[in-house]
């Protein structure tokens, strides 16, 4: 029987240190725990970097697990299953806002459509469940971007790591992948995000995430509709809406088990 | 004023739930409790109906206390309840003399085939609408008579009340003993042309007509509850599916509602006359509101539709967990070729035959699971399409739209081949609680809360709605097809 293989062993030990620090951990800390030299732990974390196990802050230079560990060995939220535990929250965010509601979760480098719930007056509208958005140009997408590691916006980077610029659709659509970078860390430190006009203009989006019992962000919930309406006159969201989002994002978090009280 | 707001009491086979509605018809506060299930024997089923009585009462309390809604603020208060279940208690110390039978006990089999005598199971069906089965109330209280000691001669000395649910909470809730047209309806006992209890029935069936209700109108105050909620006036009384009816605002002839749970219950709104169904479907009270003229109602239930869905997770594990059915039929364009008829205790509505026993139909090597999870999600769509050519024969008028609710309308797929396989729109509405909704909507108009049905109309939002994307050539060789497969279920149980 060959023997162990220290270097595994050392980055599973690193993994595990990790799995306790959701926050993330800096590079000394890490050493000092794992009684490893610096230069050997950076390149187990590098290493582990690489292959998607493990991440670092872009700000703190901090450590974590990557999204490819979290979706190792847990079971992916079906779409269908997300739309029947959300179906009465998203019907009364529909009912509160007066507007229409989506939900969204990350289809390759775009937000796939699971649910839609029709504005609540008697206006002609289709269902788009099944349809595909753009992450960038979307709050759905924004806030799936700013929570789910693996969120990349199609289009943002080639193969040899070259930023290209992201394809607009309005003047108002953020097309700099730095610029995009911005405002999904703010979206990530609000916990919500907006956009107004990004993606269709006279529009403005609202949304938040969906959390899962292990954390994880599933999926994103949002309200859609009129400039006029969601936009007040200082060019600043509705925050009455935003209340009305993020409360349904926990509600249907709630649902999923991801708040326990 | 403070917000008002109206309480809607929906006392269900497993649970007893309170829903608040503002009025918009929104959900302001909901509170729930389940209760046990007694099984004392095969095929038994029975409530502890103080239990469920107990239940009531605190869910009503924590509904209004958790979203700081205080007595004075609840306008009115309406019940819907779970149908023919049925309770025997002592008129002056209210314990009940036995558990209340529920709607699913078959203990009344026997019983019913010999109440029907030489006429048959249909022997009372022209007064009442419907058939001699276990279900209905009549034969259940002719059981507690026959079976419970002493009971018949304390019912002909009058110390004992009858009441189906709706009556044992109004009541525990408000002392009256009175029952709604749509409950009253359900006991076989009712004449459904006249709204009183029949002497023809009461004599043959052998129950003294001094232990029953008063048979109300469905919308109006019977009287001022007790306890938490002291002073408001109680102010409707329906059926389960008779509220979601009301709930999904089917106020004209020809509109149909259909509940997706387990299984599917279809109501059709046929105006102020009872249509004597050719085609295996029940007649039925729609609701009537105060002195207006009643409407009536066809009722065609479907036994297995969501639990065929339940079947092929826990039986046979083709899925984890039940909307994962629609993923598993994506992965396909159409059925393959196969057909499921889940007839798992015969056929119901519009066929009736005991004998037929589930196929899955026109197998060959190319089907997958993919195609059987579209076969399970088309065997709820035909059944709907079987009763609702029943109700459009009987009634006459074509149905165009049908307004769905439950748990199932969360499978978009299975909507839009709902929609495909009637060749009609099918539209689910924002509140998905129908049958709170429905009691809520009854007990308003009742004290005035909600002016018109015109104002409960304008509440009423889609929140989706489906078109049918199926060409009329395809539509009739697949249902030829599903014809096929039923006929090979039938003559299955031998006698």
């Amino acid at each position: 029987m060959p023997g162990r293989i220290q270097s595994i062993e050392r980055a599973a030990a690193l993994l595990r240190l990790l799995s306790g620090a959701p926050q993330g951990v800096g590079l000394g800390e890490i050493s000092r725990s794992s009684d490893l030299p610096k230069g050997t732990t950076l390149g187990i974390l590098r290493t582990l970097q690489h292959v998607g196990f493990v991440e670092q802050d872009a700000e703190t230079g901090h450590y974590r697990l990557g999204g490819g560990m979290l979706s190792l060995g847990s079971r992916y939220l079906d779409g269908n299953e997300l739309r029947a535990r959300a179906l009465n929250w998203a019907d009364s965010l529909a009912s509160l806002s007066g507007e229409s509601v989506r939900i969204g979760t990350l289809h390759k480098n775009r937000v796939l459509v699971v649910h839609h719930v029709f504005r609540p007056d008697s206006s002609r509208q289709s269902l788009d469940v099944g349809g595909l958005l753009p992450l960038h140009a979307t709050s759905l997408g924004q806030v799936l971007l700013a929570h789910d590691p693996l969120a990349r916006p199609e289009g943002g980077e080639d193969e040899e790591g070259t930023v290209a610029d992201l394809p607009a659709f309005t003047r108002h659509t953020i097309t700099s992948p730095d610029a995009l970078a911005v405002r999904t860390a703010a979206v990530r430190h609000a916990g919500w995000a907006w956009e107004a006009e990004e993606l269709v203009e006279g529009e403005v989006s609202i949304s938040a995430p969906i959390h899962d019992r292990r954390g994880l962000t599933v999926g994103a919930i949002g309200v859609g509709g009129a400039v006029e309406r969601l936009r007040d006159e200082d060019g600043e969201p509705d925050m009455q809406q935003v209340s009305y989002v993020r409360d349904a994002a926990r509600a249907v978090s709630r649902e999923l088990g991801a708040i326990r009280f | 004023m403070s917000q008002q707001y109206i309480a809607a009491i929906d006392q269900g086979t497993t649970s007893s739930r309170c829903i608040l509605f503002d009025r918009d018809g929104r959900i302001v506060s909901v509170d729930q409790r389940e209760h046990r299930q007694i099984f004392p024997k095969p095929g038994w089923v029975e409530h502890d109906a103080k239990e469920l009585w107990s239940n009531v009462e605190v869910v009503l309390q924590e509904a209004a206390q958790k979203s700081d809604i205080t007595p004075d603020q609840v306008a009115a208060i309406g019940i819907t309840n779970q149908r023919e279940t049925t309770v025997i208690w002592d008129k002056e110390t209210g314990e009940p003399v036995y558990n209340a039978i529920v709607w699913q006990d078959t203990r009344t089999d026997d019983l019913a085939r010999e109440l029907g005598g030489e006429e048959g199971q249909d022997r009372f069906r022209d007064i009442c609408g419907l058939p001699l089965a276990t279900y209905f109330s009549g034969p259940k209280i002719r059981w507690l008579l026959d079976n419970v000691e002493g009971l018949r001669e304390r019912a002909e000395r009058g110390e004992v009340l009858f009441g189906t649910i709706d009556t044992w909470v109004i009541w525990n809730l408000t002392g009256q003993h009175v029952t709604d047209v749509t409950n009253a309806g359900r006991t076989m006992l009712m004449n459904l042309q006249t709204l009183q209890w029949d002497d023809t029935v009461l004599e043959a069936m052998d129950i003294p007509r001094g232990i029953l209700p008063e048979i109300r109108s469905s919308s109006e105050v019977y009287g001022e509850a007790r306890g938490y909620l002291a002073g408001t006036p109680v102010a409707s009384a329906l059926g389960d599916q008779h509220a979601a009816l009301f709930g999904q605002t089917c106020f004209d002839p020809g509109d149909v509602k259909g509940t997706y749970g387990t299984g599917t219950f279809l109501v059709m709104n046929t105006g102020n006359e009872p249509i004597h169904s050719e085609n295996g479907l029940l007649t039925t009270m729609g609701y009537k509101l105060g002195d207006e003229d009643a409407v009536y109602a066809l009722e065609g239930s479907i036994a297995v539709t969501g639990s065929l869905v339940q079947w092929l997770r826990d039986n046979l594990g083709l899925i984890s967990t039940a909307p994962e059915i629609e993923t598993l039929a994506r992965t396909v364009d159409d059925n393959g070729g196969s057909y499921i008829v889940p007839a798992f205790s015969g056929l119901f509505a519009p066929h009736w035959r005991s004998d037929a026993r589930g196929v899955l139909a026109g197998l060959t090597g190319y089907v997958n699971k993919g195609h059987i999870a579209r076969a399970a999600l088309e065997a709820t769509a035909w059944q709907t399409r079987e009763v609702v050519d029943a109700m459009n024969a009987d009634s006459a008028i074509d149905l165009t739209t049908l307004k769905v609710d439950g748990g199932m309308t969360a499978n978009n797929l299975l909507m839009q081949i709902l929609s495909n396989v009637l060749g009609a729109e099918v539209v689910r509405p924002m509140v998905a609680e129908t049958t709170c909704l429905g009691a809520a909507y009854a007990a308003g108009l009742a004290i005035g809360y909600w002016p018109d049905l015109e104002t409960l109309r304008a509440n009423w939002h889609k929140a989706a709605e489906w078109n049918a994307e199926m060409d009329s050539a395809k539509r009739e060789h697949e249902y030829h097809n599903w014809k096929k497969a039923v006929e090979r279920t039938l003559d299955w149980v031998e006698h």
